[in-house]
């Protein structure tokens, strides 16, 4: 299952995607969202993304951990839009026949998820100003 | 040809638009989407490292060729999970 939905993220549905008889593990990641960033206070995450292009990347990074970890099952659910402090913003569920494969698979995928699927999170701060994290500003006067 | 632009996160706010066709000659390649971004808002000079393309739903790098009806968006930095 790889989604990207405006919805809460029922984490007990994405671990039971994962579920089946052959396997001995499932491992879980789960991605909260802060309520600081930057040392100021968040009022909100804003998460967006290029949909079509992010699933057929998702789809890519867990075919390559299913092929090099021989898992049996990988899912992705990501947040988009609006998402309070302390609500998953993200969760990866593996299954493997045992713990080493589902663990080292679940790492590849958050890890790969972060530094390659086109999803954006906007921080919002309470004083009203608002952030991409690691992107240059678009503040014309810090533009050189 | 005609290519659909598409921008996301900063790189939108930046240019001031999600989504423009935009019109280009036959040989034009991704390097011609670079010089029309430059000739919007001179501010993606500085972002041009930060920056990937991605066409039709995959990454591309160096100077590509483009076809008519192709979809390119301007990726800066990712940042979900």
């Amino acid at each position: 299952m790889i989604r990207l939905q405006h919805e809460r993220i029922d984490v007990d549905e994405v671990i039971r995607s994962v579920l089946g008889t052959s396997s001995g593990a499932v491992d879980v990641f789960i991605g909260t969202t802060r309520d600081r960033a930057n040392g100021k206070p968040v009022r909100t995450l804003a998460y967006e993304a290029h949909e079509l292009m992010a699933v057929r990347e998702i789809e890519k990074i867990a075919a390559e951990a299913s092929q090099r970890w021989k898992t049996d099952r990988i899912s992705v659910v990501h947040r988009l839009g609006l998402v309070k402090g302390g609500e998953a913003s993200v969760v990866v569920a593996v299954s493997s026949a045992h713990r080493a494969e589902a663990f080292e698979a679940c790492r590849f995928v958050i890890d790969t998820l972060k530094k390659d699927v086109p999803i954006w999170k906007q921080e919002v701060y309470e004083d009203g100003s608002s952030e991409w994290p690691g992107h240059l500003s678009v503040q014309p006067s810090n533009i050189p | 040809m005609i290519v659909k632009l598409r921008l996301f996160a900063s790189a939108k706010e930046l240019a001031g638009f999600s989504e423009r066709d935009i019109p280009l000659t036959e040989a034009a390649t991704t390097e011609d989407i670079w010089s029309y971004l430059i000739h919007q808002r001179d501010g993606f000079r500085a972002w041009r490292p930060s920056i990937r393309f991605a066409v039709n739903c995959e990454y591309v790098t160096g100077s590509v060729p483009l076809k008519d009806g192709d979809e390119v968006a301007v990726i800066p930095p990712v940042s979900g999970g």
